[in-house]
């Protein structure tokens, strides 16, 4: 007996119209990548949501930790001069 | 995320998923007797939209660490619990209606407020499932009205599937505030935003308004329009029903869980296959990168 639990998990990522980033949708179970693909299609783009799909295994995805938060992105918080209004321009130059 | 939390979202998440998908059950029970093919392409593809709306409750309730296996071993064990409307019979095509305009227009009732839930990916899900429930309601509707406007005979079906529907449609918000386990606490934690009691009150000021639009009448001699309050003021809803129900003794309880145990029963081949074939073509890729 097969043990079916190793059905693998799959992220659905689509993208809805030209010009557009793909998007996370949601995830769904297949045993290989096309029965994912075709899943994705019946499951995620019923109603026109998409002009394609990206199916990933869940378990290549590398995420950072939230606990590791803090120390991930705390130090761009003090870097204000990276941000455009950190710079005085007199009003007479005008919109830049 | 504290133990109690994971616990009540993976009990309430698996419920939801549960009820998605034995609800596809009373209606496919009529897609090969619609009366037009309009009508069965409308309930093919709704059904096919509750078999999303499981898939999608059920990845949501993955990410909290029960699998896909376990939630499903516990549906056909009889240990899970789903609503309790889907234990009553669809007898007559009035049935698919009702359920369309007042069972898919309840569950729209408690699934919009959990669009904005306190969990992320219980939240998205049902933003996703409101989007597509609103052409289940309208669909059911629709049906009602071609029934109400059409012969005295499918009027009168139209209105025994009402009377028939109506009350347990009620109990689909659970017992009343103060009686409900959970809700206190879910509040708090903001998984729940509206009491059980409340989101009744919502239901019936919007479908009685429409039930009378239909020229049917509502199978409760209590209903009247409280001018002071701005609602309607409503009769007693018969819990002792609604508990025998939970408890497992409802028309169609055993058919249910046995359809969906013969349905895991019977794909395990499929599922077994699936997996085969996954590897055999893995093997066959990698095996002449291996030979170089
Ligand atoms: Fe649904
Ligand atoms: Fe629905």
């Amino acid at each position: 007996m097969i043990n079916t639990q190793e059905i693998q998990l799959w992220e659905v990522f689509i993208r809805p119209r030209n010009g557009l980033a793909h998007r996370h949708c949601g995830s769904l179970h297949a045993a290989d990548a096309e029965m994912a693909l075709q899943a994705a299609r019946d499951v995620y783009t019923r109603r026109g949501e998409g002009l394609s799909v990206w199916v990933i295994p869940s378990a290549q995805i590398v995420a950072s930790d939230p606990q590791d938060r803090d120390q991930m992105f705390d130090p761009a918080d003090d870097k204000i001069y990276r941000h455009p209004s950190f710079y005085d321009i007199p009003d007479d130059v005008g919109h830049m | 995320m504290p133990l109690a939390y994971r616990k009540t979202l993976i009990r309430q998440i698996g419920q939801h998923a549960h009820s998605e998908i034995v609800g596809m059950l009373p209606e496919g029970n009529w897609i090969t007797r619609a009366p037009t093919l309009r009508r069965k392409a409308a309930l093919l593809a709704k059904v096919q939209d509750e078999g999303g709306h499981g898939l999608y409750l059920y990845s949501a309730a993955e990410t909290l660490g029960i699998s896909r296996k376990e939630m499903t071993e516990e549906l056909i064990s009889g240990r899970a619990k789903y609503s309790s409307i889907f234990n009553y019979p669809t007898q007559t095509w009035a049935d698919i209606g009702t359920i369309g305009w007042l069972v898919d227009g309840a569950a729209i009732m408690n699934q919009v407020p959990l669009c904005r839930c306190s969990y992320g990916p219980y939240a998205r899900a049902m933003i996703r499932v409101c989007k597509e429930e609103s052409f289940h309601q309208r669909q059911g509707y629709e049906i009602m009205i071609t029934l109400a406007e059409g012969s005295a005979e499918q009027k009168d079906m139209a209105q025994d599937a009402l009377n028939r529907w109506w009350w347990p449609s009620l109990m689909m918000f659970g017992p009343p505030d103060g009686e409900s386990m959970h809700s206190d606490q879910s509040a708090l934690w903001k998984i729940k935003r509206f009491s059980n009691d409340e989101l009744r009150q919502k239901f019936i000021d919007a479908t009685v308004p429409q039930a009378l639009r239909l020229g049917l009448t509502l199978p409760d001699d209590a209903l009247t329009w409280n001018e002071v309050e701005c609602r309607y003021d409503y009769g007693e809803i018969d819990w002792n029903e609604f508990w025998a129900v939970v408890k497992g003794h409802g028309p169609l309880n055993k058919d249910r869980v046995a359809a969906r145990k013969k349905a895991w029963d019977e794909g395990a081949w499929v599922r077994e296959a699936a997996i085969v074939h996954a590897r055999k073509r893995a093997e066959r890729v990698a095996t002449p990168m291996a030979a170089e």
